[in-house]
């Protein structure tokens, strides 16, 4: 609600800003015959900072301008005039539906797959993480001091390190439980919640040290049980902690390739976006009116969500960071 | 009576009797729960993370070649192969100077955006979140896109800035360079807004007052007071650079190939000329190792030695910035 306000409230402000503009213009003429040297001088010295950063933007979101125009383009019109306006912005509709109908991309079941692993790796990363750094904190002895370092010390582990064995380990699994593991959604699922893990419950370790003990107490003492205690009183004061953790943990996996690539693989039938994208350029390098089709059909998700999140996001990253 | 006691006695008692007894314990109590909530980070955690990984340097002293069983021990040889194997050494070679180029051009562009950015600008927050787009797409996906302004826009078809396209010639990586930086900067621009706000305004005020210009007020003051922030964005920047994978395998796939440069060869003692891959960075090199050679045992030593650079590199710079660190 609050993100949509901020929407609202910042296009009134723009809304304002354009509709006194031509006032403001002519007035600025006006001067501009009257003297144009010291006018001139006047108007760089108050708007060359906004001006410069203006242009600075455009320049620096030229690419995503070029290539949304060169998705209503045929491949040929793109390779010959990438600069130009498209003809006739409906070729985008015959682009979008080939990119559709596509069998290596397969649009709606790589973004179904790619919603399913990011949300559940999210609630489960998030719940877990939470649970266990809980008890980690609340338990004040040598052990969970010890279990504690130990998951954290996975974070100086890069996946490159373990990606080769893990492919052999996933096979054997297979023979071990009976059904697949490569190629499911539960593998990279439980693959996320053990590399996520580290950074969510050192996050969730710092911030729980500092909730008082005497809410737990109270609640134990009016009998609540452990379980209890975590979901009904300490899960909600987590809130804003596991809000930084979805935007941080979102982002990446959301965007991940190499993970997907080595547990699922291109083309693999529960293939994520980026590998959509990277089964499809691997066919089509030359077809670019496909491929840049297919990177924003890939991008928007997540740009729709930025534009209704911008705050939580932004945040979420630079904190997560930080800590 | 006394005969149903005797009886009671000598049942042995069910397991969920027992357990009964050990849950009026709260010390068992305490011990069950406490293990029953790490289950559920503990057993992905040691199946997808740990166990692999301790596999991982036990595979790096065998000639595995992928299976799981049927590996023989060969001690330190992959390590000494991959030391006198001059693709790794080139590869080597090339990751140091892109984490170098990358930290420095994302720090100084980040850090370059977040000063105008905080300055009082009509349109900040437009700014700042137009800046920070670029890092919302995945690497992947980034690649594939500059692909198309190197290739088709700035290349032979479009507007013709260069000869070639600078991702098909020695330029590869100050193209990649580019495209990170381009990429990233955004997301190290609001670590360095967030750090330029808590720079105390009445200590800006103060230096003017004793009459500090903008160069001496940057250096001496909001420097010194952001010195966090820059071992949070150098560590991050250095440390994404070495992992780099996603978008160095969409934009130049590790190519072009180029000759192996003169002083590797003579180091190594190597008399003919040698191609290799000018953008294949350690990261990339070893999946191309393990997946497009199949060379399982080379492409794990590789990783172990590459776990322990990324070590020993984050946490020494770690220290040497902590020491700058002012407190406030």
């Amino acid at each position: 609600m609050t993100a949509i306000h901020s929407i609202g409230n910042r296009f009134k402000a723009i809304g304002s800003y354009f509709k006194n503009l031509p006032k403001r213009l002519q007035l600025w003429f006006k001067a501009l015959k009257k003297d144009p040297k010291d006018t001139l001088i006047k108007f760089f010295k108050k708007n060359g900072t906004e001006l410069f950063a203006f242009v600075l933007l455009l320049l620096f979101l030229f690419p995503f301008y070029i290539v949304f125009i060169n998705t209503s383009k045929p491949n040929i019109l793109i390779t010959d005039t990438p600069l130009a306006l498209p003809e006739s912005w409906g070729t985008m509709f015959t682009n979008m539906q080939t990119i559709f109908d596509d069998t290596r991309m397969r649009y709606f079941s790589s973004l179904f797959n790619s919603l399913i692993i990011t949300s559940f790796s999210l609630v489960l990363i998030g719940v877990s993480s939470g649970m266990a750094a809980w008890v980690l904190v609340r338990t004040k002895t040598r052990l969970s001091m010890t279990l504690f370092l130990f998951i954290i010390s996975g974070l100086v582990i890069p996946f490159q390190v373990v990606m080769l064995p893990l492919v052999s380990l996933l096979e054997t699994l297979r023979s071990f439980t009976g059904f697949g593991w490569r190629d499911t959604h539960h593998a990279v699922i439980i693959a996320y919640m053990g590399f996520g893990a580290p950074l969510s419950v050192f996050l969730f370790h710092g911030f729980i040290k500092s909730i008082p003990m005497d809410i737990e107490e109270a609640a134990i003492i009016d009998g609540c049980s452990r379980p209890q205690v975590f979901f009904k009183i300490i899960l909600p004061i987590l809130k804003p902690i596991f809000v930084t953790l979805l935007v941080l943990n979102g982002m990446w996996i959301w965007n991940d390739f190499l993970l997907p690539l080595l547990i699922i693989g291109r083309g693999g039938s529960t293939q994520t976006l980026p590998l959509a994208v990277a089964n499809l350029a691997g066919a089509y390098v030359r077809q670019w009116n496909l491929l840049l089709t297919a990177l924003v059909l890939s991008a928007i998700p997540i740009i729709i969500l930025f534009i209704f999140a911008q705050k939580h996001i932004i945040k979420g990253m630079t904190s997560g960071a930080v800590k | 009576m006394q005969k149903e006691a005797a009886v009671a006695l000598q049942e042995p008692k069910g397991f969920k009797e027992k357990f009964r007894d050990l849950w009026g314990n709260k010390k068992f109590q305490d011990r069950f729960w406490f293990w029953i909530f790490l289950m559920p980070v503990m057993i992905p955690f040691l199946l997808m993370v740990i166990t692999p990984f301790f596999m991982g340097i036990y595979y790096s002293f065998t000639n595995w070649t992928g299976g799981l069983f049927e590996t023989q021990w060969v001690g330190l040889e992959n390590y000494r192969a991959l030391a006198s194997d001059f693709r790794f050494v080139y590869s080597f070679f090339r990751t140091i100077i892109y984490a170098v180029l990358n930290v420095i051009f994302i720090n100084i562009v980040a850090f370059s955006l977040a000063l105008l950015v905080t300055r009082k600008l009509k349109l900040q927050n437009i700014y700042r979140a137009g800046f920070f787009i670029p890092n919302l797409i995945g690497g992947l996906i980034i690649g594939y896109l500059w692909q198309f302004i190197f290739v088709v826009v700035l290349g032979t078809a479009g507007i013709g800035l260069f000869a070639s396209s600078p991702i098909n010639n020695q330029n590869a990586m100050m193209a990649l360079v580019a495209v990170v930086t381009w990429q990233y900067a955004g997301y190290i621009m609001m670590i360095y807004i967030a750090a330029l706000q808590n720079v105390p305004e009445d200590l800006i005020e103060a230096s003017q007052i004793d009459g500090a210009n903008a160069f001496q007020r940057l250096r001496h003051i909001t420097l010194p007071l952001i010195a966090q922030a820059f071992t949070v964005a150098m560590f991050l920047t250095l440390v994404t650079a070495f992992k780099q994978f996603d978008t160095v395998f969409s934009l130049t796939g590790g190519g072009p190939s180029t000759e192996l440069p003169g002083w590797i060869r003579e180091i190594m003692g190597i008399e003919i000329s040698r191609t290799v891959q000018s953008t294949r960075l350690i990261a990339v090199n070893i999946y191309n190792w393990g997946f497009a050679r199949g060379n399982m045992a080379a492409a794990q030593a590789q990783a172990v030695a590459f776990f322990l650079m990324l070590s020993v590199i984050s946490l020494g710079q770690v220290y040497f910035n902590k020491k700058r660190e002012v407190e406030l």
